[in-house]
């Protein structure tokens, strides 16, 4: 049985955090899990926690009305999910739904965003790495934006 | 086997019935519509005696000469490519049955040049080294092209030494010429056109040309002596030393690959039309299409073959686009192809210093002064500039 | 059933001086199954009874009688060429006609062409398949050559990339291929709609966390060109060798054996010297916009 360092120093999201760091992240932390379809947030909810997934799968998804509800994103085994907490207006802009059994680590965001306030160098650490998975999660919108297997007039060369 | 002879022009027409006897078509150069072109001839008298041309770019006349030189002409309006690689070609005819579709080649390859086998008469050098290279292009490798292998098959080659180039030629840049050193049964120099003693030197280089040479009547196809090679000499000196254009070709293959973001390429974009008449008159380029169509009972299908040009807007088509899109990337597709890309794929160059491309550009676009300007201008290089 | 008309006429034909690469051979149309809403899979029975041999990878020009002929890969077992099997999507012209096929239909093929995927040079090392979208089709015979010869090769991965779940080919098959324990399989796509439970993203997200031996890998990579840019760029990061990255490169192609013309990228003739062809000659040409 793993404490919630050990789990935390094992994500790679914390890679490169030090052990002070990482002390003051574990006060902010728990232990959470979902069943398949049971939503983690929805669209609107106040967005004040973030989510380190450590096994099982994550879909976020937004309403296109004429075509339902359609999965635009998932989140998965060592990704993290959420950066509302960060950015106002600190609001989810999507559903999230776990489709398979998913365990991961909730981190209050209110508690987090107080202990970078305080700590500029830890502020500076965590905003990093979500410029970071913002940044992979733009390249891969934008890339699939481009339609590639679309085929036909509509495909880009 | 006489290896050469002096022929007059009784000689020469001696030799036009000789071939024709032994089955050939005789193809030779005639004037029409203010050009010279190919086409079947069976007399001396169908040559254009006492033409000269005027060649620059998009410049293309006939003039009278003050003699009557036979092949006082440069290269004419199109080269042996119509002859041995027609502009269109059925490929097969397939019908429809019960089962399936047969397929039906077609039994006769002859067309408005005639049947095979061709005797081609005033073959420059220029375009004797593009019938080789299209044996290499059509013939030597992994795809045979089958039509252009029946045409081909048995072509007897009368080549003629050029005398007076024209302002479009280059062959000595390209090392094609001027004068035929291998690849034809006959070579002619016309030495002499005084209107009491028409001599042309006749050199045999194949055995079938030496025989034929040899079955000529004895008073119209004397003995070669030493005056009539230096004479044949001569000819060439003079016209080696009279080259309308020159191009550099030392490093081109790299230069080109180099020069792949040149600015030139916009400059000539700005004036190519892209109008396809360069590859149209080219004696090397290659490139065509195919095309499937049937009558109106869809019963009968026919596949043909033309002649396509890189030029094309769609030639690059590939889903709702073409990758070469802009003229830009065509105008240097087009000459990178011919000048560099050749050398990797053929083991030449793809240029054989005719002209033919600058004289008959209506924009005058001259290639040689594009290469060059690439040479001069290179451009930034591409993310990856080295060759392959 | 004759394949060649009368040919004795006296003058010279064609066919006794060399054999024209331009005859097709006609195939009749044994079974069809319709993949997704704009692509089928036809499976075609020679009509002399002489299979078509080929390595994964090739292609052939695939004719509909009166229509005209496309480049199309073969998408069956390298192993068992009994049927011709090829996979098609509609993009108009020549490729509506083909879509349209029916059993018993009769249609022109010629080949197989070009250079195949060379799986046997990975024995002893790992193979990632990376396809986008219709990339698999090609890929399908290098899959199975390589899982029909599993024990020549280490680690075996497959990255999937499609549009939606809808697009996604040959799915019992990939369920299959995910269920076996020495293959490793990744599909993601684009969007999906809500109650899919599979991965959406982009294809090469999975390729990073694929465990393989960079050093000892062999990539074999097939789908649209952006994407295979960008998929050769990561697996070059993470450190494969360019000349152990193989893409299947596109062009518009007329005859399939060099002639026409048309395939060519600067001195490469798409049908003879690929279409399969390392990143290290291929990249210096892609990368060049209108090449």
């Amino acid at each position: 049985m793993r404490t919630m360092k050990e789990l935390l120093e094992a994500h790679p999201f914390f890679a490169g955090l030090d052990d002070e760091a990482i002390e003051l992240v574990v006060g902010c932390a728990t232990n959470v899990h979902f069943d398949p379809d049971e939503y983690l947030f929805r669209l609107g909810d106040p967005a004040d926690r973030f989510y380190v997934v450590r096994h099982g799968r994550v879909a976020l998804e937004l309403h296109v009305p004429g075509s339902g509800q359609q999965v635009v994103d998932t989140v998965e085994e060592d990704q993290v999910l959420g950066w509302s907490w960060l950015v106002p207006p600190h609001r989810w802009f999507l559903d999230a739904r776990a489709v398979m059994p998913t365990s991961a680590i909730s981190l209050d965001g209110v508690c987090l965003r107080g202990k970078c306030d305080e700590d500029p160098a830890l502020g500076y650490a965590f905003m990093q790495r979500v410029a970071h998975v913002m940044y992979e999660r733009l390249q891969s919108a934008r890339v699939r934006l481009l339609d590639l297997y679309g085929g036909g007039r509509d495909a880009a060369r | 086997m006489a290896t050469e002879a002096v022929l007059d022009l009784a000689g020469l027409q001696a030799l036009v019935d000789a071939l024709r006897e032994r089955g050939y078509t005789v193809l030779g150069p005639v004037v029409r519509d203010g050009a010279v072109v190919p086409a079947p001839v069976s007399s001396v008298d169908e040559l254009p005696r006492g033409w000269g041309d005027e060649q620059d770019g998009a410049f293309y006349r006939l003039r009278r000469r003050d003699d009557d030189a036979l092949f006082g002409f440069a290269s004419g309006a199109q080269s042996w490519k119509p002859v041995l690689f027609p502009a269109r070609q059925l490929l097969w005819q397939g019908r429809r049955t019960g089962d399936g579709f047969t397929v039906e080649e077609p039994t006769d390859a002859g067309s408005r040049f005639g049947s095979p086998p061709y005797a081609l008469l005033g073959v420059r050098s220029c375009d004797l080294h593009a019938i080789g290279i299209h044996d290499r292009v059509l013939l030597g490798r992994a795809g045979v092209d089958a039509h252009y292998a029946a045409a081909r098959q048995d072509v007897f080659v009368v080549a003629v030494a050029c005398s007076d180039p024209s302002g479009t030629c280059f062959c000595v840049s390209m090392r094609t010429g001027p004068r035929p050193e291998s690849g034809f049964d006959l070579c002619l120099t016309e030495i002499s056109t005084a209107a009491d003693g028409h001599r042309l030197v006749a050199e045999a280089g194949s055995d079938r040309g030496a025989e034929i040479l040899a079955a000529l009547p004895a008073e119209h196809a004397a003995a070669a002596v030493e005056a009539d090679r230096a004479a044949a000499a001569q000819v060439t000196e003079v016209a080696t030393g009279r080259m309308g254009r020159q191009l550099d070709t030392e490093g081109l293959r790299d230069v080109l690959y180099a020069g792949v973001e040149s600015p030139r390429w916009d400059d000539v974009a700005s004036r190519c039309l892209a109008c396809t008449n360069c590859t149209l008159v080219c004696p090397t380029c290659f490139c065509t299409s195919v095309d499937d169509e049937t009558d109106l009972t869809g019963d009968v299908a026919s596949r043909r073959r033309s002649w396509d040009s890189c030029f094309t807007g769609d030639f690059s088509h590939l889903h709702g686009g073409s990758v070469r899109a802009s003229v830009r990337s065509r105008y240097r597709q087009w000459a990178t192809h011919k000048l560099a890309s050749w050398y990797d794929q053929f083991g030449t160059s793809g240029c054989v210093g005719c002209g033919r491309c600058i004289t008959w550009c209506p924009a005058a676009i001259d290639i040689t002064e594009e290469a060059a300007a690439v040479r001069a201008d290179p451009g930034p290089p591409s993310a990856s500039a080295e060759g392959a | 059933m004759t394949l060649r008309g009368d040919t004795t006429s006296s003058v010279r034909g064609v066919a006794d001086v060399a054999p024209d690469p331009m005859l097709p051979r006609p195939f009749r149309v044994q079974d069809v199954r319709h993949d997704t809403d704009d692509t089928v899979t036809l499976w075609l029975d020679p009509l002399d009874g002489e299979p078509l041999g080929f390595a994964a990878g090739q292609f052939t020009m695939l004719q509909a009688f009166g229509v005209g002929e496309v480049p199309i890969s073969i998408s069956g077992d390298p192993g068992d060429p009994r049927y011709l099997q090829h996979t098609i999507r509609d993009v108009g012209g020549v490729t509506a006609a083909l879509v349209r096929a029916r059993v018993g239909d009769v249609l022109g093929v010629r080949g197989p062409y070009g250079v195949g995927w060379g799986v046997r040079d990975a024995a002893g090392a790992d193979v990632v398949v990376v396809a986008g979208g219709i990339g698999l089709a090609p890929l399908r015979p290098a899959l199975l050559e390589l899982l029909g010869n599993r024990e020549q090769f280490r680690r075996a991965v497959l990255v999937y990339g499609a549009r939606s779940p809808a697009d996604l080919l040959f799915p019992a098959e990939l369920e299959a291929w995910a269920d076996r324990p020495d293959l490793d399989v990744a599909v993601t796509v684009d969007h999906a709609p809500s109650g899919y439970r599979g991965r959406v993203g982009l294809v090469t997200e999975p390729l990073a966390r694929a465990g393989l031996d960079p050093g000892r890998t062999l990539a074999l990579v097939c789908g649209p060109e952006v994407m295979m840019r960008h998929v050769a760029e990561d697996l070059v990061r993470l450190g494969v060798p360019p000349a152990w990255v193989r893409l299947s490169l596109e062009r518009n192609m007329r005859c399939g054996v060099g002639l026409c013309g048309h395939c060519q990228l600067r001195e490469l003739f798409i049908c003879v010297d690929g279409p399969v062809l390392g990143l290290d000659r291929a990249a210096p040409l892609i990368t060049v916009r209108e090449l």
